[in-house]
């Protein structure tokens, strides 16, 4: 049942981009079609499993042991960068089909703090591993979500009349803004 | 107070470094066999990812690239330079195929062709097309309203005195205007051929002569000028053919609307090598404008006057002693 609700609640109550805000960066540049926005979630549901478990690793096998687990974040940047390179490695030669899929997007993701930030959340909520695996992967279904949803309406809008002075980025902004209302709106879920 | 800072440091740089070595090791067996080109060109790209070339990174560009299904100029962030440097690793370099740029075809500029009515709408040439052919009596002439200069990605197009105009050097030939052009008379040349006809108007010559000062009326005299057989007449409108224009530009001497351009301060003359010539008379036979005289096995003089720097002399003498400059 615990499960149950942590991965709900990664998903639409605490939503990592609508809620938490992170992870805005490809939120806004890689949302110009649902296509694209898919894939750049496929890729980031990858890495954040993967990054979930092994930074839970590195935190209780080496930092905690050593008692220096004050350095968490210089650590879990360096596991998530050698991680994602390892990854792109690893697909590039056994799945070109997923790697061309995944595209540029793949080495983008080193730097979201989308998957920074569920690392060092799943240490804060002091979950086990199966509870940080699963946060991981709900974090960043919550993720494609958004980011999906964004796309969509921001398809839409490519045809539809705006004042147009808010071309760009600026209506991108209001319509971000205005999804993240809705989704406050799953906050008594849970 | 040692081992507070000792940990640390062996812990992160051990990390650092075990993670340097798989990762040294993964690269080595997870290799995938490329074509070295693809690296070649990659690293040759900006490398910025901008997208701006409509691929995915500069990556897929590189591929495409390599592949050939993009242009060697497809990224309009490195311009000219880069286009060259791609080109170079690609093996096309401009010596196999001349280096082609875009023209616009028409000298209609503001003083030359006049105004059917004054055009106050959007400063587009598609929209001005649409009334009534634009503002410019001439329906076959440059409208001059830039919609060319706006997609050139290298600024190498600009309307100067209502006619747009190409800079030679900055072109990549990638076809911009051309497609954007809607009177559809901007066409790709070699770049050495500096005689062009600057006109696209197949009307016959009264209707010409009304609209335009330097339109083609179909006189014909260049046709009869041309030494080479390089000129065709066609549909009232003559053309140059690249492949037999020598440039010797006789034609633009000849045209009584000054309608053929020809860049008469870069006209070469032949000159003898007195000391190589050995009196053949072989330059004289070849030389249709009679500006070569001398006896056989005397030294052979050029008549500069006389010269058209059209080359022939140049390419048929025996002991290759003619030079052109």
């Amino acid at each position: 049942m615990k499960l149950i609700v942590i991965m709900l609640s990664a998903i639409f109550v605490n939503n990592f981009v609508l809620s938490r805000f992170l992870g805005i960066c490809p939120f806004l540049g890689v949302s110009k079609k649902v296509e694209t926005a898919l894939g750049m979630g496929l890729a980031v549901t990858f890495v954040m499993a993967l990054a979930s478990v092994m930074t839970w690793m590195v935190q209780y096998f080496i930092l905690v042991k050593l008692g220096i687990a004050y350095l968490q974040t210089a650590a879990f940047i360096l596991v998530i960068a050698g991680l994602v390179q390892f990854v792109e490695m690893v697909l590039k030669k056994t799945s070109p089909t997923l790697y061309q899929a995944l595209g540029v997007y793949l080495p983008l993701i080193t730097t979201n703090c989308a998957v920074l930030g569920v690392a060092i959340l799943n240490i804060e909520s002091n979950y086990n591993l199966v509870e940080t695996l699963i946060n991981g992967v709900g974090g960043a279904l919550g993720f494609t979500l958004a980011i999906v949803l964004f796309a969509g309406v921001r398809e839409r809008l490519e045809t539809s009349p705006y004042p147009k002075a808010l071309d760009g980025f600026p209506i991108a902004l209001i319509t971000a803004s205005l999804l993240s209302i809705a989704f406050f709106g799953f906050s008594g879920l849970l | 107070m040692i081992n507070d800072l000792l940990w640390p440091i062996v812990t992160l740089g051990g990390l650092a470094i075990l993670f340097g070595i798989v990762l040294a090791y993964a690269s080595k067996k997870f290799a995938v066999e490329a074509d070295p080109k693809v690296e070649e060109v990659r690293f040759a790209l900006p490398g910025a990812n901008c997208g701006g070339c409509g691929y995915a990174g500069c990556d897929a560009l590189a591929d495409a690239i390599v592949k050939g299904e993009a242009l060697v100029n497809a990224c309009p962030v490195g311009g000219a330079e880069l286009a060259k440097k791609v080109a170079e690793i690609m093996g096309v370099t401009a010596d196999e195929t001349e280096r082609m740029v875009a023209r616009v075809i028409c000298g209609g500029d503001c003083d030359n062709a006049k105004e059917k009515y004054e055009y106050q709408g959007i400063l587009d040439c598609k929209a001005a097309e649409m009334l009534a052919g634009g503002s410019k009596s001439c329906r076959f002439g440059c409208t001059g309203l830039g919609t060319c200069v706006r997609v050139c990605p290298f600024d190498a197009i600009h309307v100067v005195n209502g006619v747009a105009v190409v800079d030679d050097e900055k072109c990549t030939a990638c076809k911009k205007c051309i497609e954007a052009c809607p009177k559809h008379i901007i066409e790709l040349v070699p770049i050495s051929r500096q005689v062009r006809v600057l006109c696209k108007n197949t009307d016959k010559g009264k209707a010409v002569v009304e609209v335009c000062k330097v339109g083609c009326i179909g006189c014909q005299k260049c046709v009869k000028a041309c030494q080479f057989d390089a000129m065709t007449f066609e549909n009232n409108l003559t053309k140059i053919d690249y492949s037999k224009c020598t440039n010797c530009m006789v034609c633009a001497e000849v045209c009584p609307t000054k309608t053929i351009y020809a860049d008469f301060t870069n006209r070469k003359k032949a000159f003898i090598d007195e000391e190589e010539c050995i009196g053949c008379t072989i330059c004289k036979k070849t030389c249709k404008f009679e500006a070569i005289e001398g006896e056989l096995k005397q030294k052979h003089k050029v008549l500069e006057d006389k010269c058209t720097g059209c080359g022939q002399c140049a390419i048929k003498c025996p002991k290759k002693c003619i030079e052109m400059k």
